[in-house]
């Protein structure tokens, strides 16, 4: 049987979703930010909710994000996605609204929004890429670079005397009574990418429900700023990443209630 | 026994050449072209054991840019 006959009598297993356009996106060669908006588009997809769907993009790498995912998209000011997201759910109940984030955008600057909007119970779902550092400027902190960890502006290495702990926004969030379905997730292996997918699914689908605010952290690579081939920060993900940041459910109380 | 035959496209011109299928491809059906460019400068996946493709899709589910199209066929 040869390769042609294959492709013309067989099925499609797996094609890059209709969502996501022929655009060539900026993201650098194997960053998690093209799985994840694969996923996401695969998601909208799935639901039906093409024509329904409001996203905002944030300030960071993932900035231009609209320019590859064909739904409405609002372009927030740098952290200020989840209050946005909150006016326009808030204005079209009927829509699937989510923000996504990176972690300096969402960790750092947008702190404030981010908790406030996921306290209030806004029926919105916020996508935060965490890859512990600022990817679109150049490699420095972020809030969230682990400790020992070396950045641009940490050359040592993170410091706790210097600057202080990291921060487990997710860890906040399910503490908070307004949200619904908080969980972590990874997209660097097969299993992992289909498990964060079905993560986001059930996200999108308590939104919907009215359920309540959610949010999926995504822990990523940043294989530029990292410096390391994509290969390699896979690897050192799972074994620097996933030690702080432990994956899986933290809150899900959309099936009680 | 019924066996399954696959076979992947890849969009060699959207292709960064990450190399993120070549690893998770558990048959190494995949490789990187050695010299070969697009028109970007990358060097691009391509099939070098395409006998051996099941059409599991780990490489295209891995594939950040989604330049890979998965086909599958059960043959007796």
């Amino acid at each position: 049987m040869t390769r042609e006959e294959i492709i013309e009598k067989g099925q499609v297993v797996y094609k890059k979703p209709a969502l996501l356009n022929d655009t060539p996106m900026h993201y650098c060669p194997g960053c998690s930010h093209g799985v994840v908006h694969k996923l996401v588009a695969e998601v909208i997809e799935e639901m039906g909710m093409t024509d329904k769907t409001v996203a905002i993009s944030p300030v960071g790498c993932a900035v231009f994000a609209y320019k590859y995912i064909d739904v409405d998209w609002q372009e927030a000011a740098h952290g200020r996605a989840p209050a946005l997201a909150s006016a326009v759910k808030r204005l079209w109940p009927d829509r699937l609204v989510f923000t996504y984030q990176g972690d300096g955008d969402l960790a750092c600057i947008g702190t404030a929004e981010t908790i406030h909007a996921l306290n209030r119970a806004e029926n919105i779902t916020i996508i935060f890429i965490n890859n512990a550092i600022y990817g679109m400027t150049g490699g420095q902190m972020a809030p969230t670079t682990l400790l020992g960890m070396k950045t641009a502006t940490c050359p040592y290495g993170r410091e706790v005397s210097l600057h202080g702990y990291p921060l487990k926004m997710t860890e906040i969030a399910a503490t908070l009574d307004g949200t619904c379905y908080v969980t972590r997730q990874s997209v660097h292996s097969v299993a992992a990418i289909n498990r964060a997918k079905k993560a986001i699914r059930k996200a999108f689908e308590y939104s919907m429900q009215g359920k309540g605010s959610n949010l999926v952290e995504i822990v990523s690579t940043c294989n530029s700023g990292w410096k390391m081939s994509p290969e390699k920060a896979n690897k050192w993900m799972e074994e620097n990443m996933f030690e702080f940041y432990h994956l899986g459910d933290l809150k899900d109380t959309g099936a009680v209630k | 026994m019924a066996k399954m035959k696959g076979a992947t496209v890849v969009d060699t011109e959207r292709c960064k050449g990450c190399n993120l299928c070549v690893v998770a491809c558990p048959l190494d059906v995949l490789a990187l072209t050695g010299k070969e460019v697009n028109r970007k400068g990358y060097n691009f996946a391509h099939e070098v054991l395409a006998d051996t493709c099941t059409g599991c899709a780990s490489c295209a589910t891995v594939c950040p840019d989604g330049c890979i199209t998965v086909y599958r066929l059960k043959t007796e």
